[in-house]
């Protein structure tokens, strides 16, 4: 296809506008003092950027601003949910981030300058950059679906921010009679964890399976189809055979609003009534990305797939779930490749130099029962402005192979949340 | 094979406002995509959707290439008296499904 590497105008009057503002402030290399890099959100992207900033140039001052002195993982919060795994499992905290050379405040940062470079903290204090990392997660976008707002959350868990609301999704399954309904409300594309509404079923029913054989679940999905979904498809028939059922988008799935008093899901043709309701809303970049003036009108980031810099915001890079990263889902694992390339682009911008193009890899695993895992990865790199996938890299766990090959991917998977957890936090 | 999903108030007061939402599974193939081999896939797609009430025509479409696929058509109407809509499509090679729900009017 030659026409896939012409410039379109739109992207050639943005890598114009890139360079006019990149003219228009000149990188301060005569300056005295080591060069700052402030790192606000202590995920897997923010925690693994600050590190890596650290571990590449140990000159540079690195500050990592995270309200919470504990992190709660989301990668393994459906076992959590599913009885398997206790929540302390998932946690952990920043010692050892500090004890590397990184700043760490406990703060939330409210405001960002980008003109004077200084963010805002909550206890009226600021910090001053030369560089901003933002890694700030997603919002849950409690306007999108009718009737669902923080007070319903209480009543239906999205359960898609670690931690409180993992525990009350597996308090409500744990109190649930058998014989229940349990309806999981996914959302369209893009949203955190592609795979993460489909693990979460396979995994929701194998505790129904064990504890409440009698009772069903039902996926209402806004999207037609989804990440590894012949795999799920299959093993929900392997697994749990006439329990699991999902409607998609064209059979009518798309929930637009819900009514808390009564555990009712509503979609444009009927309501479903369920014991226990998960209700996953569609999100957006943290609010800190909207305060910096580094979201578009799609409620996330675009930015540079080389820098992760900003389109928008100068010096400011969005790395994680928040950014608009192209074929790249929205996983740990992304977060985690994405924080070493732009920890390795700011030290080279600090130092006059020019990033290399980079080349960036994610794998998700995915658990459709504990002893059965399935997979997908990726490989991508800049084309056109944004991520694209590398024909003919990566791809998924295959179809038919016997269970022995899925208990080894399950065993992979436990050594890769070990390991990367390992790798930002321990 | 094709299916709808219809949506019509099972009950409704005389001069109400009603609103009818109806999802027909198809293709809508535009015509203007090739195969790998170069040859063009042959178009498919619903041309036509109509509503009747009672047996009278109220509501009528044309559907062309560019409507996505699995079509979600809504559209609102007065009710009036109790009664029956039917919903027909057709379009290309021979395509023709119909529907029908029931109102109540008090």
């Amino acid at each position: 296809m030659g026409t896939s590497h012409r410039v379109s105008r739109r992207e050639f009057v943005g890598a114009s506008a890139a360079t006019v503002t990149a003219l228009a402030f000149p990188l301060p290399a005569f300056a005295q003092a080591a060069p700052r890099v402030v790192v606000i959100g202590g995920g897997f992207g923010g925690a693994s950027c600050a590190r890596a900033l650290k571990q590449i140039d140990p000159k540079l001052q690195v500050t990592l601003v995270e309200p919470n002195k504990t992190f709660t993982a989301c990668p393994f919060s459906n076992i959590v949910i599913a009885g398997l795994r206790s929540i302390e499992a998932q946690q952990f905290g920043y010692d050892k981030i500090a004890a590397g050379g990184v700043t760490v405040v406990a703060q939330a940062a409210t405001a960002v300058n980008a003109a004077a470079r200084t963010v805002g903290l909550a206890d009226g204090t600021s910090l001053s950059y030369d560089r901003l990392v933002l890694s700030p997660g997603i919002d849950l976008r409690f306007d999108a679906l009718q009737g669902y707002d923080e007070a319903a959350a209480a009543k239906m868990p999205h359960a898609w921010k670690a931690g409180e609301q993992t525990l009350l999704l597996r308090k409500q399954l744990e109190a649930m009679d058998d014989g229940g309904l349990v309806v999981i409300a996914a959302p369209a594309n893009p949203f955190r964890c592609p795979p993460g509404p489909y693990e979460r079923a396979c995994l929701i029913a194998h505790y129904l399976k064990t504890k409440k054989p009698r009772s069903k679940l039902l996926i209402l999905d806004a999207k037609d189809t989804f990440s590894k979904q012949r795999l799920f498809q299959n093993a929900w028939k392997e697994l749990y055979p006439g329990m699991v059922e999902w409607i998609s988008l064209s059979q009518g799935g798309k929930v637009n609003a819900v009514d808390p008093a009564t555990n009712t899901l509503i979609t444009d043709f009927g309501n479903h009534t369920a014991q226990v309701a998960n209700v996953i809303p569609p999100q957006r970049a943290g609010r800190i990305a909207t305060v910096a003036g580094a979201t578009d009108n799609t409620g996330w980031c675009a930015i540079d797939p080389v820098t992760f810099e900003s389109k928008s915001a100068p010096n400011i890079h969005v790395i994680g779930d928040a950014c608009l990263a192209g074929a790249m889902p929205k996983s740990a694992f992304t977060a985690n490749a994405q924080a070493k390339v732009c920890a390795a682009a700011i030290a080279t911008l600090i130092s006059g130099g020019t990033p290399a193009t980079p080349k960036l890899i994610n794998t998700c695993y995915s658990l459709a029962a504990p002893d059965y895992g399935i997979s997908v990865a990726g490989v991508y790199q800049p084309k056109n402005g944004l991520l694209a996938d590398v024909e003919g890299a990566g791809g998924v766990s295959p179809a038919d192979v016997p269970r022995e090959f899925r208990a080894r991917e399950a065993d992979y998977a436990q050594s890769w949340f070990a390991t990367i957890t390992a790798e930002v936090f321990g | 094979m094709a299916s709808a999903l219809i949506n019509v108030p099972a009950k409704a007061k005389r001069g109400d406002i009603i609103e009818i939402k109806t999802l027909m599974s198809h293709i809508m193939e535009t015509g203007y995509r090739h195969t790998t081999a170069g040859e063009v896939v042959p178009r498919d797609i619903i041309t036509s959707f109509t509503c009747r009430f009672n047996g009278s025509e109220i509501f009528r479409t044309d559907l062309f290439p560019a409507i996505s696929a699995n079509p979600f058509i809504t559209f609102f109407t007065t009710a009036t008296e109790s009664g029956k809509f039917e919903f027909e499509w057709t379009g290309d090679q021979g395509f023709s499904e119909t529907a029908s729900a029931s109102i109540t009017v008090e």
